[in-house]
């Protein structure tokens, strides 16, 4: 159980080798180890999306692997995402229609909306609703989020739309 | 008095103004600071062990396994902290005759709820600790539980000191009850269960107790509300001088009222770090904070309604029988919320006669307390259910036979059937209001069409009262060192910028958003050149900090105060380096302007240069005091109440029990608002935890008092593509207490939202002779409800 073991994985741009614990969370991994304290954990059952990351450009739960099995694997946090700038147009919309609130839920929201966004076009509201069913808000009320998805994949269309013209 | 202009044409003017959260950019970097993510040197980590049963004695407890693990540095169980911890009881002074046993940080010989730590484990990791939780072994004599709150009144008492197991009773009698039934032309009865449910926040409960003995002192980092009331806590029950003991709430990931309790793991954990002169942190896991979260509601109520042949309401008699657990929560009792059912009762409508008896009631399961809308949610259900129920009766519509017996909006000043005094409440235009938003008549005409074709919708309206801005009256007079005032800090840097700290906390509602505008609005200084700083019991004066709706109305007209003293200071100084009267000059924009021309005269940053490092330019005698601390405590009123109305739709499918909520609205009149913005997203959070107890949440318990559903995959909560849209409208009622005017809001959207959709279900049910009473409202309930199983 205590015997560790080598693995080697991206992070946010960043090569990272490292001797872990078989049973070490990918999760706690990032915030203890990699101190990407962004990333949290709030059910650790893969129910409420807040411990969401992308692992090879998908979301994924980090609190329902192991670090073990994220080895040669390529890992962004909201805290990548945020220094890339990959997420500035969603950030920008959330803060404006204050799609947040205490902020817990916010990074795995945002990593959820980037899958969402990844899609390509404009989701209905009812469609970006489905889509967020794994992440738990207890602040919002939602409403807000889903504007601001919405709103982000409005201009992303527009600009996309501009960029063929 | 609301003697200021407020308009929002000219500069500065921020107060009404929708603006973003300058603290949610850093939220939105994943750069938030929570006490989860805290770690400081040589910092361990606890875990817990509980117990399996919901009544028992302790037999033996055998931790030589657990003390043997590598890792594990201390072994404390209930003897260690009774040695170091003055035991703490949850009564009130006002709520008379109420009683409730002591309580420790870990049980000394007995257990009452599952789930209650016995054993302290501190080990280098929290998985070392959680291994040695599992290497403890406990024997526990099971004894007679008591789950359900009607046994519970007649059963043995669970505590042997409290001679039986009712925590507090109250009867009110307002008077002409019998009367008014007697005369009546038709009596209601009916019978009401609500369900326990939970707060939930994202990030659980978390501390990080940092005790050095070198200088006596405590420093806690702590996701509460109430840092302030933990430094009286800690101080007082650890004998630790106050000032020692520092508490620091920086990031919280919710809270809703359930971070402000005393509890248990808390008191072990500051314990432990007294013991050990080290850091120890402890963060609940999701499974943990499910049994030892404070539950809120829980309540089984009977009402009586009198009504005349003309839908007018003449009496009512209210019984509530509430189950807390094995001892009321502390320091703010797990009492109130009964208190405020039966005296929220009726509290919209124009009738004298009432009458209502509670009875508060322990059990064996984990305890209840202040969870966000404490009582109003309930009070809310019965009465708009029972006013539905005569509407259906008299076959009156729901807008016809609330606009028939509301308090009419010219009749201000005026006392609540239940003896609550309303300064000035708008009912009248809320419901009007609401009918117009909904579009309610083009509803009913869809809602027929629809009906004809098999579909079953529902449209139900509730009305609601709310409290905010509580006096003394609530916890003061009580005697709990709770406070009901808030106190700021204003100060002029060097540089001409603005700092404020204030005894006002936020939690993601906007707190240190709306202070900001507040201190720029006032003082005529740009909202970005404005840093606000709260949650530190060393860097900001003692204050209530935010609970029951204060921040807002409390903490914003403290800020307001302060702003304007700070306002006279500086232009004081200024008057006399221009060699002008203070009072022909004003701040605008940052810059010192003639009020008469309004030509810029000298701007702030050279105010503050001259002030603070020339001061042997100005006149002999001259002491600059460009900080000012300002407290404020509320007056007049005991409470500011608020009202408003909302509307729910909904759609039930009879063969699944199903139900599809469509759309949601709200009228809500919260007196000044500061940031619409902020207020709206308020009411739609609040409206979700609502809609979340009225369909979903509920803690479901066995008959051995084990919680089944203690899990996020188990216990539903609400999720976005269950909830709905959510319009929101605005009344603006100012209260006259205060100069800002402004009331509270975070409890409004939860209070009706359950009501109104309750009245909903039982719309699209009616006719098909079902009636929901109770919540959560689930498929198997509306099934049953419908005779269908």
């Amino acid at each position: 159980m205590t015997g560790k073991i080598a693995i080697s994985l991206t992070v946010n741009g960043e090569e990272i080798e490292a001797h872990v614990t078989p049973r070490v969370t990918l999760a706690d991994f990032l915030r203890q180890d990699v101190q990407l304290t962004g990333t949290h954990t709030g059910c650790e059952m893969g129910a409420c999306g807040a411990c969401l990351v992308l692992i090879d450009d998908r979301p994924v739960h980090a609190c329902l692997m192991f670090a073990v099995q994220a080895d040669g694997c390529v890992v962004d946090t909201v805290e990548g995402l945020t220094a890339r700038k990959a997420i500035a147009d969603l950030q920008r919309t959330f803060h404006e229609r204050n799609a947040l609130q205490c902020g817990f839920c916010t990074p795995g929201m945002l990593v959820s909306a980037y899958g969402i966004l990844a899609a390509g076009g404009v989701p209905e509201r009812e469609e970006i609703r489905d889509a967020l069913s794994g992440n738990y808000c207890r602040c919002t009320g939602y409403e807000a989020i889903v504007d601001a998805i919405e709103l982000t994949a409005k201009q992303r269309h527009q600009q996309a739309a501009r960029e063929e013209a | 008095m609301n003697a200021f202009a407020g308009s929002l044409d000219r500069p500065n003017s921020y107060i009404g103004r929708s603006v973003s959260r300058p603290n949610a950019k850093r939220l939105l970097e994943g750069k938030g600071r929570y006490v989860t993510d805290l770690v400081l040197p040589r910092m361990l980590h606890a875990a817990f062990v509980r117990s399996p049963y919901a009544h028992g004695r302790i037999v033996s407890i055998d931790t030589a396994e657990a003390a043997a693990l590598p890792g594990v540095r201390a072994i404390f169980t209930g003897k260690d902290m009774a040695a170091i911890c003055k035991p703490w009881v949850g009564t009130l002074d006002h709520f008379r005759n109420m009683k409730s046993p002591p309580q420790l940080p870990l049980s000394l010989d007995k257990v009452m709820w599952s789930g209650q730590p016995i054993v302290l484990i501190v080990a280098d990791s929290r998985a070392i600790a959680e291994d040695a939780a599992e290497l403890v072994g406990v024997e526990i004599e099971d004894l007679p539980v008591l789950a359900d709150p009607v046994e519970a009144m007649s059963a043995e008492p669970m505590s042997e000191d409290m001679g039986d197991n009712t925590c507090f009773s109250l009867a009110l009698d307002n008077g002409g009850v019998d009367e008014a039934f007697a005369k009546a032309q038709h009596l209601l009865e009916e019978s009401f269960v609500f369900g326990r449910h939970t707060a939930v926040t994202l990030e659980p409960r978390a501390i990080v107790a940092d005790y050095d003995a070198s200088e006596n002192r405590l420093t806690a980092h702590h996701a509460t509300q109430t840092p302030y009331q933990f430094q009286d806590v800690y101080s007082r029950h650890f004998d630790i001088p106050e000032a020692n003991v520092r508490v620091i709430a920086p990031d919280i990931g919710g809270s809703f009222g359930m971070k402000l309790h005393v509890y248990h793991e808390e008191m072990a954990v500051v314990g432990a770090s007294i013991l050990l002169g080290r850091p120890v942190k402890y963060v609940a896991d999701r499974m943990e904070s499910f049994v030892s979260d404070i539950h809120a509601r829980d309540h089984r109520v009977t009402a009586r309604l009198a009504v005349g042949e003309d839908g007018r309401i003449s009496g009512m008699e209210v019984d509530d029988v509430t189950a807390i657990g094995p001892f009321s929560s502390y320091p703010r009792t797990s009492a109130v919320e009964g208190n405020q059912v039966i005296r929220l009762m009726g509290a919209p409508y124009d009738f004298s006669a009432y009458r209502a008896n509670l009875s508060v009631v322990f059990q064996n399961k984990v305890q209840t307390s202040q969870y966000r809308a404490v009582g109003h949610p309930i009070a809310c259900a019965v009465t708009e259910c029972m006013v539905d129920a005569a509407a259906r009766k008299l076959g009156l519509d729901p807008f016809e036979i609330r606009a028939r017996n509301l308090i009419p909006d010219d009749s201000y000043p005026r006392k609540s059937p239940t003896g609550y005094q309303f300064e000035k409440l708008s009912h009248e235009a809320c419901l009007s209001r609401l009918k117009s938003i909904m579009n309610y008549d083009a509803l009913r005409r869809e809602q027929a069409e629809l009906r004809k074709k098999g579909v079953l919708r529902g449209i139900g309206i509730a009305l609601f009262v709310e409290i905010t801005n509580p006096s003394p009256a609530f916890y003061g007079i009580g005697g709990a060192r709770i406070s009901a005032q808030d106190g700021a800090i204003v100060k002029l840097t060097p540089s001409g910028e603005v700092h404020c700290s204030i005894s006002v906390t936020e939690q993601g509602q906007g707190t240190e958003t709306i202070i900001g505008q507040i201190v720029a609005d006032q003082l005529g200084v740009n909202r970005d050149r404005v840093r606000v700083m709260t949650g530190d019991t060393d860097t900001t004066p003692h204050g209530g900090a935010t609970w029951a709706c204060r921040g807002a109305g409390i903490g914003g007209e403290t800020a307001l105060q302060a702003s304007r003293k700070l306002k006279a200071n500086v232009l004081s100084i200024a008057a006399l380096i221009l060699q002008a009267q203070a009072g022909e000059l004003d701040i605008r924009d940052d810059w010192i302007i003639d009020v008469a021309t309004g030509q810029q005269r000298l701007s702030l940053a050279e105010v503050a240069r001259i002030a603070f490092f020339r001061s042997d330019t100005l006149p002999a005698g001259t002491q600059a005091q460009l900080s000012v601390v300002h407290h404020y405590a509320p007056q007049g009123y005991p409470f500011a109440f608020t009202n408003g109305a909302q509307g729910s739709l909904v759609e039930v499918d009879p063969e699944t029990g199903f139900v599809k909520i469509l759309k949601h609205w709200v009228v809500e009149d919260c007196g000044r608002i500061i940031n619409p913005l902020l207020v709206d997203e308020q009411i739609r959070g609040g409206v979700v935890q609502g809609l979340g107890a009225a369909f979903f949440e509920e803690c479901l318990y066995n008959r051995e008092g084990q919680l089944t559903n203690g899990s996020l995959a188990d216990y539903l909560v609400p999720m976005a593509y269950e909830m709905p849209d959510i319009e929101i409208s605005h009344v603006e009622t100012l209260t006259g207490d205060t100069e800002l005017g402004a009331k509270g809001v975070g409890e409004a959207g939860t209070a009706a939202a359950s009501a109104a959709a309750m009245n909903a279900v039982n719309d699209a049910l009616a006719g098909h002779g079902a009636v929901l009473t109770q919540i959560p409202m689930t498929p198997a309930r509306i099934l049953k409800a419908l005779g269908s199983i």
